[in-house]
């Protein structure tokens, strides 16, 4: 059912307005021809009974209003199969890599539906992800949501992959289900916005360790129509619920850089006359952003799972900016990366004070990863944040000033850094070698200073006096 | 939510313009409010403004595809929701459609448009026992039966307030459905266990009285320094990642009220699931039950229509009034209300409404004034005694107190905790700030406190507020000279506020013992740290150093008391370890 028209009355940014005498469907997808020819894509974003609001994906560059505009009947799809795998696809969803055409087994709306919470299955399966300040402060399970908030000039691609290449699910840990899939992870990537040659990074990565062959690929570059990034997002992750929930995978969905498609939702509702929100940002991005990352989860009776790292760069490292506060308020917890850590050279500079993963309780344990792990990720925590306090006073009174605690706290949160943290981008640690790493750093405190781990515990893992003492020497 | 009842037929419309969840809609007959179904999947609306010939209408799901041209249906009734047993332990979405039977009905795990499902189970048979006899004269509100709805609670089926009252000529026990009549009256009123109420007007009562009884929490700061009443209202603001969530949850399972409403509005999907995961595992503290047998949940997670969002509130006040109304102390948490200003905003801005504040409508605080005022200790029109307690969180963007929706709840509710990010980030635990935070029904809740708890239960908490404030006054000065600078008598105040706050205020919500701290105990473990202060400067003016006064072995073991389940004995020998060890020295 096409219906065509040649009555666009009004063109402005990236939209189009026309009038129409047959009722259009909202969302529905439009194609507009050019008088050269040309075809591009659009949305209806706006549909009264005489006239249409249409979003142009490839930008509005070209189209006059001799331009044939042409209502496909159906809103906006994406072509399924499990052949996506190791293909590269642009930010709309067609196949760059040379390959063949794509044949689909299902075609589905891009848009998603919301996962009844009733049907959801609570993440409890400890992914580990040989990322020490990850896996140990701030652990991700399966189906979880956790964004990396960075800035411009931070190495946040380079966490990205080694999380992409190293994320496994140990066998110990695995879920009653025994699923046999392998517990490595599909991995879907979503650029949006990004830079060829951060593109060329991710690919030659993805190359290198072979994981594209397990990857699906969607680029929008810098240099493509930025209202096309609205909907790579929406493709990447109708693709990974694909996987996980209709073919079983566990699957990894990457998305960078989430600020760049928060621009393009500003440019659009600009476009629109909205009535802007803060900081110019449309009122309505929280219910955008969460329905991008609230499609993340595992769902009960289903073998996959999805899980999300969507990373962005916060302007000017201010994390009460709009796009970061409204990612922190829907996903379940972030992972800060470091201005001044990244400058001593810290490797990964993940700042773990901020950082939090909320779903890191019903993840970690006996059974899950070890008995241990709660409590000293707890007292590392408050360690650090002690020595952190402390580091602001030694500025004004010098170390001498501080009496032997306080000098302990301070030795220990540069040890956490140099020895915890800073691992580098391909060390590939075990859950028990980061955590007996973290007793070992906590052993430098009297057993009475530990009051957050239980005694039993302390029994078991600490490790004695002349450890302990050599390190306090210096 | 309620099927449409009304024998009122109405005029049909047409839809003339679709953008995103706002509808108009031309020659459609429909009154303010009115519940409509839009478009040919007849999709869930209600009518938000009328302007001559087209009526706006706000969409309860999602309206891709929906096209101009389409049919608008009015029910020619308000958003109602249906009250009657059956509504604990379920689970709703923001209009009040269960949640699993929408599985069902949908066979998926996603939700599909257009499905719609009553509140209830109208099918299901519950065994009705009369507490009226024929000849009794019964008034709108009384209570002619009761049915035993969970193990932990007893449904009492009401005379509807909009009924008249009179004579009961019949009624009868056995196995009935709610829609079946159960009582009749003289003037032909039958009674059945089913009531419908609109969710945006307030059930009647019959006076607002002062609260004197706590809602305990079994959260020490809470009940210790900040409590709030049953009928009272609470704010948490807080940024991401402070734990209000956990707080809210804490409060859902160890709050000591009967019933418990749960409302997810706009948060995250996985924290409902948790939610129903571990609420039908969970013991009741006082009933021993399953924790779901008193709680009801709404779910209406961020990515689920907005429209939606904004009527779930109302939707969760208007159960927890309808249990009220039984004599219930009920408490519900809304998670959080930010969300639903924001969905207030969304539409007003859709709706291209002059924006007041930051873009939020002008209406904003007249709004969540007009919900917080629904809550209160009430003498209800039968004559029994009910509360609704309000815990609303907040999440202010950027954890900036300063933004409209913080600061217009704060100018209504009477109990404000206030959680701070850098005691989250250093795992303090609830974060909640003992600096900013406050409850404004102190005073008329000690009485309880001093009769149920301890007499002097008041002059402890001064003691200890006195000393966490001496603590941030002297933390100021540390952090210019350092703490060795300081006279040895402000070290060993340091020392003691350094235990209230890491073994009195932290509480870990994880610890199977922890997690619930009855006031008994609350109180037993300032009682042993007032013993360590006291003992301890009776020792520092015998001219015994600082230093040696804070290594006895004993004080490290004030941490542990809130993991000691006979915690009684425990504290008993530690006070008087430290007790000894203290005199020792001198």
């Amino acid at each position: 059912m096409q219906k065509e028209y040649k009555t666009i009355t009004e063109i402005s940014g990236p939209l189009v307005f026309a009038e129409v005498d047959e009722p259009v469907g909202y969302d529905e997808i439009v194609e507009i021809e050019t008088a050269d020819g040309e075809t591009r894509n659009g949305q209806v974003l706006e549909s009264t009974s005489d006239h249409v609001a249409i979003q142009v994906f490839e930008g509005t560059a070209g189209i006059d209003r001799e331009s044939s505009v042409r209502f496909i009947g159906e809103t906006m799809k994406m072509d399924l199969t499990e052949d996506l795998l190791g293909r590269v696809l642009s930010g709309s969803g067609e196949p760059i890599d040379g390959g063949p055409d794509i044949e689909p087994d299902e075609k589905r709306d891009i848009v998603g539906e919301a996962i009844n919470p009733f049907s959801r299955e609570y993440p409890e399966e400890f992914i580990q992800t040989g990322v020490s300040a990850i896996d140990g402060m701030n652990t991700l399970v399966r189906g979880q949501k956790l964004p990396i908030f960075s800035a411009s000039g931070l190495p946040h691609n380079d966490l990205a992959l080694q999380i992409a290449r190293q994320a496994t699910v140990p066998e110990e840990a695995k879920g009653e289900d025994g699923d046999d899939e392998g517990s490595e992870f599909a991995v879907i990537f979503g650029a949006m916005g990004i830079t060829a040659e951060e593109a060329n990074e991710f690919m030659d990565d993805f190359e290198r360790t072979g994981a594209l062959e397990r990857s699906v690929v969607f680029m929008n570059l810098a240099d493509d129509p930025a209202v096309e990034r609205t909907i790579t997002p929406r493709l990447a992750l109708t693709t990974a619920e694909y996987l996980a929930f209709d073919k079983g995978y566990h699957v990894l969905v990457i998305l960078t850089d989430m600020t760049n498609y928060c621009e393009a939702l500003r440019e659009i509702g600009a476009a629109r006359e909205e009535v802007p929100g803060r900081r110019g940002y449309p009122g309505y991005m929280y219910t955008d952003l969460a329905q991008l990352y609230e499609r993340a989860g595992r769902i009960e009776g289903r073998e996959g799972s999805v899980t999300q790292i969507p990373i962005l760069t916060m302007p000017g490292d201010d994390d009460t900016h709009p796009i970061p506060d409204l990612t922190g308020y829907i996903t379940e917890g972030q992972i800060y990366i470091d201005r001044d850590l990244n400058s001593q050279g810290v490797k990964p500079p993940i700042y773990v004070l901020p950082s939090l993963s909320r779903l890191m309780d019903d993840g970690i344990g006996e059974g899950l990863t070890r008995a241990d792990h709660a409590d000293v990720s707890d007292q590392l925590y408050a360690a650090y944040a002690e020595g952190e306090d402390l580091r602001d006073l030694v500025n004004i009174v010098g170390r001498e000033a501080l009496s032997e605690r306080d000098n302990k706290y301070l030795d220990f949160a540069d040890r956490f850094e140099e020895e915890f943290v800073d691992q580098g981008f391909d060390t590939d640690r075990s859950i028990d070698e980061t955590l007996d790493l973290g007793w070992e750093l906590l052993s430098m405190f009297p057993k009475a200073e530990l009051n957050r781990i239980d005694e039993d515990l302390i029994e078991e893992h600490y490790i004695d006096e002349e450890t302990a003492e050599e390190v306090t020497a210096d | 939510m309620s099927q449409a009842t009304e024998s009122d037929v109405r005029e049909d419309g047409v839809i003339e313009s679709v953008s995103g969840p706002v509808v108009t809609a031309k020659d459609l007959d429909a009154r303010m409010n009115d519940v409509v179904y839009v478009g040919n999947e007849g999709l869930m609306g209600e009518v938000i403004e009328i302007e001559g010939n087209i009526t706006t209408i706000q969409v309860y799901e999602e309206t891709s595809d929906v096209s101009p041209g389409e049919p608008v249906e009015s029910t020619g009734a308000p958003l109602s929701v249906d009250l009657g047993p059956g509504m604990l332990d379920s689970i709703y979405d923001g209009v009040q459609r269960p949640l699993d039977v929408l599985e069902e009905k949908m066979n998926s795990a996603f939700l599909d448009r257009g499905v719609d499902a009553p509140g209830i189970d109208l099918e299901k048979t519950w065994e009705f026992t009369p507490t009226v006899e024929e000849g009794d004269e019964v008034e709108p509100g009384d209570v002619v039966g009761t049915v035993p709805e969970t193990p932990s609670i007893d449904h009492k089926v009401m005379v509807p307030p909009d009924f008249e009252g009179g004579e009961v000529v019949a009624a009868e026990s056995g196995d009935f459905d709610v829609e079946t009549a159960v009582v009749e009256l003289d003037n032909g009123e039958e009674i059945t266990m089913h009531q419908e109420w609109p969710v945006r007007e307030a059930r009647p009562s019959l006076e607002k009285q002062t609260p004197t009884t706590p809602l305990v929490s079994g959260q020490r700061i809470l009940d210790g320094l900040f409590p709030i009443a049953k009928g009272g209202t609470a704010a948490i603001p807080g940024p991401f990642g402070s734990g209000k969530t956990v707080t809210q949850h804490q409060l859902a399972k160890w709050a000591d009220a009967d019933i418990v409403v749960y409302v997810g509005c706009g948060e995250r999907g996985n924290e409902m699931t948790e939610v129903i995961e571990d609420f039908p595992e969970l013991e009741d503290p006082v009933t021993g039950n399953a924790l779901m047998d008193r709680t009801c949940l709404i779910a209406n997670t961020s990515n689920m229509p907005v429209a939606a969002r904004e009527s779930c509130v109302y939707t969760g006040i208007t159960i927890a009034e309808y249990f009220r109304d039984m004599g219930y102390d009920v408490a519900l948490m809304a998670d959080s209300t930010s969300r639903w200003a924001e969905a207030m905003r969304e539409i007003s801005s859709r709706l291209e409404e002059m924006p007041g504040e930051e873009g939020y409508p002008a209406y904003l605080a007249a709004r969540l004034s007009e919900f917080y005022e629904r809550a209160g200790y009430f003498e209800n029109i039968n004559g029994t005694e009910g509360s609704v307690s309000v815990i609303g969180a907040v999440s202010p963007p950027g954890g900036d107190f300063s933004e409209p929706v913080t600061q217009n709840t704060l100018r209504i509710v009477k109990t404000f905790w206030a959680l701070d990010a850098d005691l989250a980030e250093r795992r303090h635990f609830p974060a909640i700030n003992w600096n900013e935070s406050y409850s404004l029904y102190r005073d008329q809740l000690d009485p309880w406190f001093e009769d149920n708890v301890a007499a002097d239960w008041p002059e402890q908490r001064q003691w200890a507020i006195d000393t966490l404030d001496e603590e941030a006054e002297l933390q100021e000065i540390v952090q210019l000279v350092g703490k060795d600078a300081l006279p040895e008598d402000q070290q060993l105040t340091l020392e003691v506020a350094r235990y209230l706050r890491e073994a009195w205020l932290q509480q870990n919500a994880f610890h199977d013992v922890d997690t619930f701290c009855e006031p008994e105990k609350t109180y037993r473990i300032l009682g042993a740290i007032k013993t360590f202060n006291d003992e301890a400067f009776d020792a520092l003016d015998a001219g015994v150093p600082v230093e040696e006064l804070i290594e006895i072995e004993a004080v490290p073991r004030l941490n542990r008391i809130g993991v000691q389940e006979d915690y009684n004995e425990y504290v008993d020998e530690l006070e008087s370890d430290i007790e000894s060890q203290l005199r020792e020295l001198y």
